[in-house]
């Protein structure tokens, strides 16, 4: 609890230094960081500082020289980075710098919006996502995603878990009922729910609806997992058990996840990415980012200091 | 409030004349805020005023309509009235008024009531009061109705032994009963009209025997329309199978003459049961005969009548509370479930209900798919853009286009052109007899029409329920694989149900009510045969057996029916109490059809409302 206050209120305490340190760079000293946040409020592309621990992971998805435009506005700039398989890696960074945008790039959900437009590609276990061959229904059913706001579809729990086998067509009562239950338990669900599989999604509470929607993701056992900021819509009891559960996943699942907390991203993730008004800044193990960041913008960032 | 006084501080050189600037400024503002319209009291009322006008105006209607159709049935004392110049009249008082009665008229009048008219006029300041009597007797005195003047009358009396007569032809008869005769031997005679005992005992004859003698006459009913019906039915479908072999094969064939062999086969069988079906009617009949009750009217004259016609016989003054309760249902049910009689103005609106549910409901079956697909492309799989945006607008403006307009192109089209092909293509010898099986009015093309009008409601109601479904619904679908078919047939449809219900309930209700439309295809004054009958399942469309529907017939229409009723009828006085209890049983059906699209909505609402925190 106190911790979700803390997080809450550091940014507002830090509001009116906000400004001041968007226009002026800090201290004096470090002159040659001090320009970035500059360049990039200036719209240059800034190379990213990416830990060469990074190097040494496998990786699950890569993502090269990724650009995305909303029609004229361009919200991601020459995006490159590695996402490790079997890990946690969290995305902070202000609103608006393009941390949702470009997870949901990942499984194309932005394919939804007619404006728009991107360039570069991504790789998810070495295929290509962007290409026009890619049939898109499959590169999803690859992926896990759950959203900011619990959203189980209007029908049994049941039903809800086992959504994406019955899209595909799977009718066998057996398998669908064994994949509910290690769903269910994967997401620490099974044991509040396992008597009442057959009632509405949506009688759960607001922690469990947003378990069972990990439950859904994780039902056809994705490669990756997106989370984009599972938990700010829930209250902190149930955060902290969706904490536990992304713990849990990691080393089974590669999770990519979005969050505006960083304690949160302290808590459950192994690498940290931040990102600052589209493009990528740093990128590093977590313990490193929040210790000794390479760059001292991240080092306000993370203390809170502006954004 | 603040920032006002925070800029105050900047000073002009004279600080006693600013504070008082501020101050009558603000006073200037406190008057504004004084004014009416500032305030908005008045626009509370006028808007408050204006929904209580309209509301006020429409519960004023519904009671109107409610109370007179609920009183329609009740059953009335019968009034006895001797008149001034001696004339006697008798029957139910159905209403009362007062007028203005001129002197030039008063002359009219016979001398001795003259006086009594002018003390009536002066007592009344110019008005006087009149009570408009339903005398009945049609066969005897060649009117349904009289005015009465209260001043003409000399006495009023409800006498006790008189009976109202509701006879299946001729409308009602009042009179007191003088004697009955039960299979053919008289039973009793009354005494004159004070002999209680003897009436008594009539009433209980009658009684008796009226439903022994409504059986037998129903069954004759069967046997005439129902049987011979059956067996017409069969000769005709014979000669149409032997034209049809003349138009495909032509007069010498070989398969020409065989069904020439069978047709003449089935007149011969069907002539000879013809026959027999008509003897045991006549059987039926002449029993019925020896049943007859002979009335004595108010006037003195004699009438007989059989039993047979009689629909119900009651001593409207000599009745219980009971008695009078039934009677009421009786009506009622009379009301519901019988055919109409009398140029409609008697007995029942079945077929009208029929007619309209059929139509009604093929409606909703040809309307709803082709709404929800148009909605769903519109909705999930149309680019917004100038071309969906003119189609929505033209979807808008067809729900404003006149519905007479809809009946002239159902008739030009449904009927002429598709009617027609169909005839062409199905039913050659039907057409070759000039008799059109669809190209004319029929139920179908009543519906068709009506689903074109209504189209755009359900158009409307279905993309706002889509529209409503939230994104997140959708994207969780996706983001599962879910193809978009997919997700509309498992997140978007039932999600959008219940709204989708609602329109199309509410499609349904405009066009239950709908009437000018129909009367151009298909509605009509009476049908002889129901669209819908489950003791006839011959109905095809084309090569489609449709079973009991019968999608060829013309129909009757509870709209169409009060028209008729209202301003088409010979004797509409007479007509009148049906106009009401039909528009109240029509009013009934669209509330009620309505209601269950609120239920529906709040039920399969239910489902999608989360348990939350």
């Amino acid at each position: 609890m106190t911790e979700q206050l803390a997080t809450h209120t550091k940014p507002t305490a830090t509001d009116s230094q906000d400004a001041g340190v968007a226009i002026q760079p800090q201290p004096p000293a470090e002159t040659a960081k001090e320009g970035r946040l500059e360049a990039v409020a200036r719209g240059e592309v800034v190379p990213a500082i990416i830990d060469p621990a990074l190097e040494d992971e496998k990786h699950v998805l890569e993502i090269s020289n990724f650009n995305l435009w909303y029609g004229k506005k361009q919200a991601l700039l020459d995006i490159s980075m590695s996402v490790p398989r079997g890990k946690v890696t969290a995305m902070i960074g202000p609103s608006g710098c393009g941390k949702s945008t470009l997870l949901r790039c990942v499984n194309r959900m932005n394919d939804l919006i007619d404006t728009v437009r991107i360039k570069g590609d991504m790789l998810l276990n070495g295929d290509t996502i962007y290409a026009p061959t890619v049939d898109v229904i499959e590169l999803r059913k690859r992926m896990g995603m759950v959203f900011q706001k619990p959203n189980p579809f209007p029908m049994s729990i049941f039903e809800n878990v086992v959504y994406p086998l019955r899209i595909d067509g799977e009718r066998n009562k057996d398998v669908l009922e064994s994949v509910c239950e290690r769903s269910l338990r994967g997401a620490a669900l099974w044991d509040e729910v396992k008597d009442r599989l057959h009632e509405s999604g949506l009688s759960l509470s607001g922690g469990q609806q947003q378990r069972l929607c990990i439950a859904r993701a994780i039902a056809s056992e994705p490669e990756v997992l997106l989370l984009d900021e599972p938990c700010s819509a829930l209250d902190p009891i149930a955060t902290g058990k969706v904490e536990d559960l992304i713990h849990e996943l990691s080393g089974e699942y590669s999770v990519l996840i979005v969050t505006h907390n960083m304690q949160q991203a302290t808590r459950i993730s192994d690498y940290t990415a931040f990102m600052y008004l589209g493009q990528l800044i740093e990128y590093s193990p977590t313990a490193t980012m929040f210790t000794g960041p390479k760059l001292k913008e991240t080092e306000d960032y993370v203390t809170g200091r502006f954004g | 409030m603040t920032s006002s006084v925070a800029e105050i501080p900047t000073p002009p050189p004279a600080p006693s004349s600013p504070q008082g600037s501020a101050a009558s400024g603000r006073r200037r503002r406190l008057g504004a805020g004084n004014s009416l319209a500032a305030k908005g009291e008045p626009m509370v009322w006028l808007t408050g005023g204006a929904l209580a006008l309209a509301v006020a105006m429409i519960v004023c209607l519904l009671v109107y309509v409610f109370c007179q159709g609920i009183v329609t049935f009740w059953p009335v004392p019968l009034t006895h009235a001797k008149m001034g110049d001696g004339t006697v009249l008798m029957g139910e008082q159905t209403r009362a008024e007062w007028y203005r009665l001129d002197d030039t008229a008063i002359k009219q009048l016979p001398p001795e009531v003259q006086l009594a008219a002018q003390a009536a006029k002066k007592a009344g300041e110019g008005l006087v009061h009149r009570r408009l009597l339903r005398t009945g007797n049609f066969d005897l005195t060649g009117t349904h109705f009289h005015w009465i003047n209260d001043f003409a009358i000399e006495t009023e009396t409800t006498p006790r032994n008189a009976m109202v007569v509701e006879r299946l032809e001729k409308g009602r008869f009042y009179g007191t009963p003088k004697s009955i005769t039960i299979a053919g031997k008289n039973l009793v005679t009354a005494n004159g009209s004070e002999d209680n005992a003897a009436l008594d005992e009539i009433w209980q004859a009658f009684v008796e025997h009226h439903d022994t003698v409504v059986a037998r006459r129903d069954e004759i009913e069967h046997l005439e329309k129902h049987v011979l019906g059956i067996e017409s039915a069969r000769e005709t479908n014979a000669r149409l199978e032997m034209r049809g072999e003349e138009i495909v094969h032509g007069l010498e064939s070989e398969e020409y003459v065989k069904a020439e062999a069978h047709f003449q086969q089935v007149r011969a069988e069907v002539e000879k049961r013809t026959v027999e079906v008509r003897q045991a009617a006549e059987k039926l009949k002449a029993q019925n005969r020896g049943f007859l009750v002979t009335m004595t009217t108010a006037q003195g004259v004699e009438k007989n009548i059989d039993l047979a016609d009689i629909v119900r016989m009651y001593p409207a003054n000599n009745l219980s509370l009971t008695e009078k309760w039934s009677l009421y249902f009786s009506r009622w049910w009379e009301f519901f479930f019988a055919d109409p009689r009398e140029a409609n103005s008697e007995g029942g609106v079945w077929p009208a209900i029929i007619g309209t549910l059929t139509m009604t409901l093929a409606m909703a079956l040809a309307v709803v798919p082709f709404g929800v697909l148009a909605a769903l492309y519109l909705r999930e799989y149309a680019k917004s853009g100038p071309i969906t945006s003119a189609v929505r607008i033209a979807i808008n403006n067809l729900a404003g286009v006149p519905s007479i307009v809809f009946g002239v192109f159902g008739l030009g089209f449904f009927c002429y052109v598709m009617g027609a092909s169909i005839d062409e293509l199905f039913y050659p010898a039907n057409l070759a007899d000039n008799n059109p099986v669809y190209g004319k009015g029929a139920v179908i093309w009543a519906s068709l029409t009506l689903a074109l009008l209504t189209v755009p409601v359900v158009i409307v109601a279905a993309e706002e329920a889509l529209a409503a479904v939230p994104n997140s619904m959708r994207e969780g679908s996706y983001a599962c694989g879910g193809s978009k078919w997919q997700t509309i047939r498992r997140i978007v449809l039932p999600h959008a149900m219940p709204g989708i219900m609602t329109g199309t309930i509410l499609a349904m209700a405009r066009g239950a009510g709908e009437v000018a439309p129909l009367m151009l295809v298909g509605a009509v004054k009476l049908a002889p045969e129901l669209p819908f009958s489950m003791g006839d399942w011959s109905g095809s469309l084309g090569p489609i057996p449709t079973g009991p529907i019968h999608f060829d017939r013309s129909f009757m229409h509870l709209g169409f029916h009060i028209y008729d009723l209202g301003f088409q009828s010979q004797n509409s006085e007479a007509a009148k109490p049906m106009v009401f209890t039909t528009t109240l049983l029509l009013i009934a059906m669209v509330a009620g059809l309505n209601l269950m699209a609120i239920w529906l909505r709040a039920r399969l609402r239910k489902r999608f409302v989360s348990g939350g925190f």
